[in-house]
Order: C-alpha cells, then sequence, then structure tokens
C-alpha cells in the first residue's frame, strides 16, 4: 500500500499546484535557513580527527602574574614559554609530544620569474605529522635526530609546491628562505582541515600552513613567532632573556594513548611545576590542564555565540514555515473530506486514511527537502561570501544532506499530523450526499 | 442479509435529543431487490449509513449477513464493509483525477487483491457495465450515465453481496436512468442484494418490495404483510413494525 499512498501522495501534489508550491517553498525556505546555519555549526563544531581526538591533549601551565589571574575564570595561559616548551619536549614523557608555534619567512624562488614572496608555516618538532597526521604527496617528515641537530629541512604544503615546483616532487630540491637554503624531505597531500584546530590561539580560520620546519632549526634564526605572544613581565633585552622569559608563545600537544598514560602524564606535569615552584617560578597555585581536542575546541569557544543564535533565529524561522504548512494541508484535506468519506465507504479504515495522508504529508516534505537542499547551497554561497573566515567550512557534506532531507521529511509530517488526524474524523455519512 | 430489529438513532446536544431512527425493524433477504421509500428527513439515509456500516447506532441490533455489527472495531467494520457492500450514490462520487481502472480499483486496493487479480476484476467489472474501452478516461470525460455505471462498476468489482444505492438515478435524466436501472435488476438477477433508497415512486415499483420510512420508524403496510408472510414460510423470528 506504501507504494499507492505514494503515488496518490505525488498526484494530489499536481491537482492543486499552487497550494502545493506554497507548501513546498515553505518547507524549503525553513529548511535552507535552518540548514545553513546548521551545517555552519556542525562543521564549525564537527571532531576534526575523530579516530584519535580523545589522545590527542593540549598541555596548559600556569605560569601567569602571581597576582592576577590569565583570565577572570581561572583558566590558564592558552600558551606555554619556551623553557616549558623544550623541557617538556626534552622530557619526552608523552607517547609523542610537539610543541610549535606559527612563524614567516620570506621565500626566494630559484625561478627568477616569481617575485619574493612571504610564506606562513609552522615551526615543531617531527612528531607533528604522526600526531595530526597529514598525507604526504611526496617523501615525508623529518626525523627526530634531524629535529636534535638543528637540520635545515622543510616540508611544503601541496600549494607551495605547486608554486614553487609546478607540483613536481620536490624531494631533495632546496628552497632559500630569508637568505638561507633548506632542502626538502616532504611535500604534503590534500590536508581536509575544515580549520587549524592545532593552533586555535592565533585563529581557527588562518589560511593552511604553507611549510613546517623543525623547532630547533628556527629557533637558531633568533626571530620571533608570527603568532600570539603574551607576557604578564616584560622580558630583558636579548634574544637568549626571550627564551628565558615567562612570556607564553608556544603551543604545547601531547599524545597519550590511554587513560593511565594521561594520569601518569598529568602526574608528571604537576611534578614538574612542583620543581619549577622550587626555582622561584610558578607562583600561581598549580593550574594545569590536559584538554582534548574537542574539549579544547568547546573551550576556545570555535562556535560564537552569534553563530548559536543565528541557528536557533533559522530554526525559528522553520517552526514558522511548518506553522504555515499545518494551515495549508488542513484547507487542503479539508477540501478533500469528500474523498476521503468514499474511502471509508469502500472499505478504508481510519489507519489507512491516516497513512495515506501521512504520507501526503511526506511527500510534500520530501519535496520541500529537495527545494531546501538546493537553497541551503545558495544559502551557503550567501555565507561563503558574507563571512571569507567561513571558507572553507561553508559546504554541504553527505552526511548533511542527509540530515536535510530527514528533517525536511519530519517536518512536515509532523505539519501533517493534526491535519491527518482531523482528515481520519471525517465522518463518512456526513461527506457523501446519501 | 440484513436484519435490523428495534434500532435506534439517537443524535444529542447538550439541549435536545433528536431521533433519527426510532425502534426501526427490517429484514432483507438474500437476492431481494427492496426500495425504501419517504419523505425527506424521515430517516432513510441514517438507516442507509448505517445499513453501510458508516455510522453507529445508539441502541437495537443490526445484524450483517450472520454478523452482529455492534461492538466492532473500526478495522473490523472497514473490512466487513469492503468485503460484504457495494455503494452507489446519488452524486457518482468518482475521484476526479484518476482514471476510471484507478477508481474502480480502489475497493480492491483495500481489499488486498494482488495487482493481477485487480486488473482481472477491473477489466471485468468495467466490461459488465459496457466501459471496457474506457478505462484509461477521466470521469469528467463522460456523460452522467456512464459516471453512474463506473460506480457501479466500482461497486461490484469487489463480489459484493449487498449493494446499497442512494437515489442512483437522481441525477440523470430518464434515458439514462433507466439504463441505469436496468443495469441494477440484471445485477440483482444474478444474486447480489440490492437496497435502494429513492424519492421516485415509479422508481420504487421497480423493486421486489418497498419498505416506506416516517419519522424514523418503518410504516408501509405492504411491509408488515410481507414479513408476516415470510416468517409464516420459514419460521424465522418475524420483524415486528412499529
Amino acid at each position: 500500500m506504501f507504494a499507492y499512498y505514494l503515488q496518490l501522495g505525488l498526484r494530489s501534489l499536481r491537482r492543486n499546484p499552487i497550494l502545493s508550491i506554497l507548501m513546498v517553498v515553505g518547507i524549503g525556505l525553513g529548511i535552507a535557513a535552518s540548514m545553513t546555519m546548521l551545517t555552519v555549526m556542525h562543521l564549525l563544531g564537527g571532531d576534526p580527527i575523530p579516530w584519535k581526538s580523545d589522545k590527542l591533549h593540549y598541555v596548559q601551565l600556569d605560569n601567569w602574574n602571581p597576582d592576577q589571574p590569565f583570565s577572570d575564570d581561572g583558566r590558564p595561559p592558552d600558551q606555554v614559554t619556551y623553557r616549558d616548551a623544550v623541557a617538556l619536549m626534552d622530557a619526552g614523557k608523552a607517547d609523542k609530544q610537539a610543541a610549535m608555534f606559527a612563524f614567516a619567512l620570506p621565500i626566494q624562488p630559484e625561478n627568477k620569474e616569481l617575485k619574493p614572496f612571504q610564506a606562513h608555516g609552522r615551526v615543531t618538532y617531527a612528531d607533528f605529522f604522526a600526531m595530526f597526521e597529514p598525507s604526504f604527496k611526496y617523501g615525508g617528515p623529518w626525523n627526530h635526530d634531524q629535529d636534535v641537530s638543528h637540520t635545515r629541512v622543510v616540508v611544503l604544503n601541496k600549494e607551495i609546491n605547486e608554486k614553487l615546483f609546478g607540483g613536481q616532487d620536490s624531494v631533495g630540491k632546496t628552497v632559500r628562505m630569508n637568505s638561507i637554503d633548506y632542502s626538502v624531505v616532504g611535500v604534503l597531500g590534500d590536508w581536509n582541515l575544515r580549520f587549524l584546530y592545532y593552533d586555535l590561539t592565533n585563529g581557527a580560520f588562518e589560511d593552511p600552513d604553507e611549510f613546517f620546519m623543525p623547532f630547533t632549526t628556527a629557533v637558531d634564526l633568533q626571530q620571533r613567532s608570527s603568532g600570539s605572544n603574551r607576557c604578564w613581565t616584560s622580558p630583558a633585552d636579548g634574544w637568549v632573556a626571550y627564551l628565558d622569559s615567562d612570556c607564553v608563545w608556544i603551543q604545547m600537544w601531547a599524545e597519550l594513548d590511554s587513560p593511565a598514560r594521561l594520569a601518569e602524564y598529568k602526574s608528571f606535569l604537576d611534578n614538574y611545576v612542583g620543581e619549577q615552584k622550587k626555582l622561584g617560578r610558578f607562583q600561581r597555585p598549580l593550574n594545569n590542564r590536559l584538554l582534548n581536542v574537542n574539549e579544547w575546541i568547546r573551550d576556545q569557544n570555535v562556535i560564537s555565540r552569534d553563530v548559536e543564535v543565528q541557528t536557533g533565529l533559522a530554526f525559528a524561522f522553520l517552526v514558522v514555515c511548518l506553522v504555515n504548512t499545518v494551515g495549508l494541508l488542513l484547507a487542503k484535506f479539508t477540501r478533500k473530506s469528500g474523498e476521503i468519506g468514499l474511502r471509508r465507504a469502500l472499505g478504508a479504515s481510519r489507519r489507512e486514511v491516516f497513512t495515506q495522508f501521512l504520507i501526503e504529508s511526506g511527500v510534500v516534505g520530501l519535496t520541500g527537502g529537495f527545494l531546501g537542499l538546493l537553497l541551503t547551497g545558495l544559502g551557503l554561497v550567501a555565507v561563503r561570501a558574507l563571512y571569507t573566515e567561513y571558507q572553507a567550512v561553508a559546504h554541504l557534506d553527505w552526511s548533511m544532506v542527509a540530515v536535510t532531507v530527514v528533517l525536511a521529511i519530519v517536518s512536515a509530517v509532523l505539519a501533517g499530523l493534526y491535519p491527518t488526524w482531523r482528515a481520519c474524523r471525517v465522518q463518512p455519512g456526513t461527506q457523501l450526499k446519501m | 442479509m440484513l436484519k435490523m430489529t428495534h434500532l435506534q438513532k439517537v443524535y444529542q446536544t447538550h439541549l435536545i435529543e433528536t431521533y433519527a431512527l426510532r425502534d426501526f425493524s427490517i429484514q432483507v433477504r438474500e437476492g431481494e431487490f427492496v426500495a425504501v421509500t419517504g419523505p425527506s428527513g424521515s430517516g432513510k439515509t441514517t438507516f442507509l449509513n448505517i445499513a453501510g456500516l458508516l455510522e453507529e447506532f445508539t441502541g437495537g441490533q443490526y445484524q450483517l449477513d450472520g454478523v452482529d455489527v455492534h461492538g466492532l472495531n473500526d478495522d473490523q467494520r472497514s473490512r466487513l464493509r469492503n468485503e460484504k457492500i457495494g455503494f452507489i450514490f446519488q452524486s457518482f462520487n468518482l475521484i476526479p483525477d484518476l482514471n476510471l481502472f484507478d477508481n474502480v480499483d480502489i475497493p480492491l486496493r483495500y481489499r488486498g487483491f494482488a495487482a493481477a487479480d485487480r486488473k482481472k476484476r477491473i477489466e471485468e467489472s468495467l466490461s459488465r457495465v459496457g466501459l471496457a474501452s474506457r478505462m484509461k478516461h477521466y470521469p469528467s470525460e463522460l456523460s452522467g450515465g456512464q459516471q453512474q455505471r463506473v460506480a457501479i462498476a466500482r461497486a461490484l468489482a469487489g463480489s459484493p453481496r449487498l449493494l446499497l444505492a442512494d437515489e442512483p438515478t437522481g441525477n440523470l435524466d430518464s434515458l439514462m436512468a433507466r439504463g441505469v436501472l436496468e443495469l441494477m435488476e440484471e445485477i440483482n438477477r444474478q444474486g447480489t442484494t440490492i437496497v435502494m433508497v429513492t424519492h421516485d415512486r415509479e422508481l420504487a415499483a421497480r423493486a421486489h418490495r418497498n419498505v416506506h420510512v416516517i419519522d424514523g420508524q418503518v410504516t408501509d403496510f405492504d411491509e408488515e404483510q410481507h414479513l408476516r408472510r415470510s416468517s409464516l414460510g420459514d419460521g424465522a423470528a418475524t420483524v415486528a413494525v412499529a
């Protein structure tokens, strides 16, 4: 009977084209508004690395001013000092660990047709690649020995390799950056990072890193990070004094493969801070934090309050559209009282009439859903045009396409419940003019 | 086939009770062609609605083909209606956006017949009313008489034992009306019981017997005589007529 009711639903849609268009457009608009915002929310809030987001932990230590907390809600600083980063890296207590900071260098291309340009990259350790798992198109990451020996190597992302080497395998070639040659060891493949979740401090929606360079090698250049740097007390003059200061400018990640390892690492951090306290640092109460990827994303409010409010408004709009649909369906089904009476007389039970009209509502929903999908696509184009920072995230993925269609059908069926219930209460005798 | 005993139907509002049927008793035997006549508002339609299981009654008893319908739930009543009863309405009640084939298909769908069986029955019943060649046509393409023939085909497709007709020729001119009536007579000759409500004395005269209803009660003398006769004949309980 399902196929029969579906066929009747489609036929009924064609019978009253204007009424049908009004309903379909209503649902389509409501769905499009909600899905556009939900897609942005979903992509912002989605787990960027679901298979290990509970293993990767962001390290925070509270070395801040003893007289004034880093933030009013008692959160520790969102980055660590050079001293602490190097100490934690040297201790190597996590299963994998990577300190990192954002870095910019001018590139002087070999190809004289290209002008020198500023490239934005990341300074980090070899473990970074094993922890965040970018894919490599050519070569691979540098190794731990190269971390230790301050080797001048570089990993390029796909785009910059395209620019400098025409997309060819550039492993073994050199890239001249600020008058120093670095040897290319690897080129990344496509890395679909919706946002830079490993560096939320410097902006989740910044452009992806164009190159990666060993931490030790970059520090030798005595050039400050291109990202955030905060100090609660002014450092003394000179590079060494800066490295020794309590300024925070490095992000520290630790991969901990089990809850037991997490607990061990926590106690290691507590001990480390305890030792530092003996040296006169870390005068605030113990306030270390280890947040996993999703906790860190929530902590940093990647989904802004604005986006939440707009999503709420979009759903309120969907409700208005549905109330409108309830009215239109009531009108449509009331006009069909004669047919309902006839079908009852010919042997349809109330349940069958209910099913038929609920499926008819579902057909309206499905059609509205497809229109909604189309409009959602347009809505996301508008979001990309208006908010360039969402460029990378405002796309429909398959799961959201499925959610759109399901939401449309569920909404229409919900809107159809009351009119359908009314329809199946029709007294056949009074409708047949017997 | 159809037996109502002391049937009562009361419409109740918070102020008044209106009796649509009061102590209404009738018996229709298998194969009969009965015309129910009476003035407007006499309760004919209520009787037909209750007989067709489209309305509940408030008192008395009703047996349809041996089944006591009191206390059946909606599913059971719908199934019984689908299997036992065919309806013919004054205004034909064809669904305008379904072609003839699909209109006749409706009761068969609810019966749950397989597609091949449905097709066979639809073709047979449309041939029976002389419209087999117009299966793909829509009701608006037919004359009133032809539309009523389609309605009859629809009523017959499920092979009901009882045909309930409400002024079946009321919307037709006399030539078409005659054709429809002849068709009904032929159906009756083939064994289907027919109960027809009509104002039209001439039409009623073509039935085997007439039952006259006034103020929700069966009053016709012929009916009384007939019942008495039949009770003598087969010893069945005579249904008293008020």
